[in-house]
């Protein structure tokens, strides 16, 4: 088999374990109060993290990215529907970069 | 316990199988923010490979079979610049290390009765942006068959990007990829906000994440370890803070 083959095969395997083992081992076992709130908090901390400051830079101007980014809380406040949110990012990034450049 | 989605009206026994159906289309509906977000991102990703001189088949291959964005653009980088192999695999594990904490947290989520090889096929697809769709949702159960939908979706949504990125990215103009780029992390940010206004816990585990992963970021002694490291360290450190700071936090109904 070609090494590059082999690369890839490697990748996917250690992406895949960490992806698959507790779904299918932790599944039955009962955490301690202390754990299952850890296990709930998770998402709240891993999005702010995957925001902060990523998207700064996600446009090429941390600006726009701004721009974006605030017309996606504003629209995310009141509760729009997600689809709504991610276009309204999109256009806040979009006017800014046409009113500026 | 009860699930709250317009799917378990049709719950009876001669149902079964529509049911099944219309949960997983549930989740395909669901996920169409995330495919709409990976299409110019997996774009991205096939040009780049293909101007770094990637042979096609490899780009191809790892959508498929590795499926995680960074570990991608980071390990065509590495290729190209000729970095070991053992290298690239232990990289590609560190960034994704973080999808184990994902899956532990979904876990505990899934139906008692849900089989085993469903949910090792199902948790091919876990990735940032589909653990957080799922994860914010209402219901206090997720099925395997909604999450089935999700994650197929942004898989072929992924994989369509990679071949127009390494077959025909030539002829798309750059300048609306650039526009593209906020996508994904506007949906962050919708799947984060409407959590702020019910639980003060929330904020505050909120601004210690972001807080500290500037600090990981821009601070000097740490901001040579890698974005999958910083996420994973971050995440972990601010979601036990908040389980210490917040032990009244009452379980989800």
């Amino acid at each position: 088999m070609n090494s590059l083959w082999m690369l890839v095969a490697l990748m996917a395997v250690v992406t895949y374990l960490p992806r698959m083992l507790p779904m299918v081992m932790f599944r039955r076992f009962t955490f301690p109060p202390f754990w299952k709130r850890f296990l709930r908090f998770i998402p709240y901390a891993a999005l702010s993290a995957l925001i902060f400051p990523g998207f700064l830079t996600s446009t090429g101007n941390p600006v726009s990215a701004l721009a974006g980014g605030l017309a996606a809380f504003v629209l995310a406040w009141y509760r729009f529907n997600l689809m709504l949110i991610v276009l309204g990012g999109i256009f806040g990034v979009m006017i800014w970069q046409s009113l500026y450049n | 316990m009860k699930i709250h989605d317009e799917t378990e009206t049709l719950v009876g026994d001669g149902v079964k199988r529509e049911n099944h159906m219309l949960t997983f289309l549930h989740g395909v509906r669901t996920g169409i923010p995330v495919a709409v977000g990976y299409v110019p991102i997996a774009i991205a990703f096939g040009a780049m490979a293909k101007s770094a001189g990637i042979p096609d088949y490899v780009s191809v291959m790892m959508s498929l079979m590795v499926y995680a964005g960074a570990s991608q653009f980071v390990g065509v980088n590495l290729l190209s610049v000729g970095a070991a192999y053992w290298e690239i695999v232990v990289t590609t594990f560190v960034l994704n290390l973080r999808h184990f904490l994902m899956s532990a947290s979904l876990s505990q989520r899934i139906p008692k009765g849900a089989s085993r090889i469903g949910l090792a096929l199902v948790s091919f697809g876990l990735t940032d942006e589909t653990f957080s769709l799922a994860s914010v949702r209402q219901e206090p159960q997720l099925r395997p068959a909604f999450l089935a939908g999700l994650n197929l979706i942004a898989f072929a949504a992924w994989n369509a990007g990679t071949w127009i990125g390494v077959f025909l990215s030539a002829s798309l103009p750059a300048t609306i990829q650039a526009g593209m780029g906020i996508a994904l992390y506007a949906m962050f940010i919708g799947l984060l906000v409407p959590s702020l206004k019910k639980s003060r816990a929330i904020v505050a585990i909120s601004l210690l994440a972001a807080g500290m992963h500037a600090v990981l970021r821009w601070v000097p002694p740490f901001s040579g370890l890698s974005a999958g490291l910083d996420i994973l360290i971050v995440t972990v450190a601010a979601a036990a803070a908040g389980a210490l700071l917040f032990p009244k936090e009452e379980e989800p109904s």
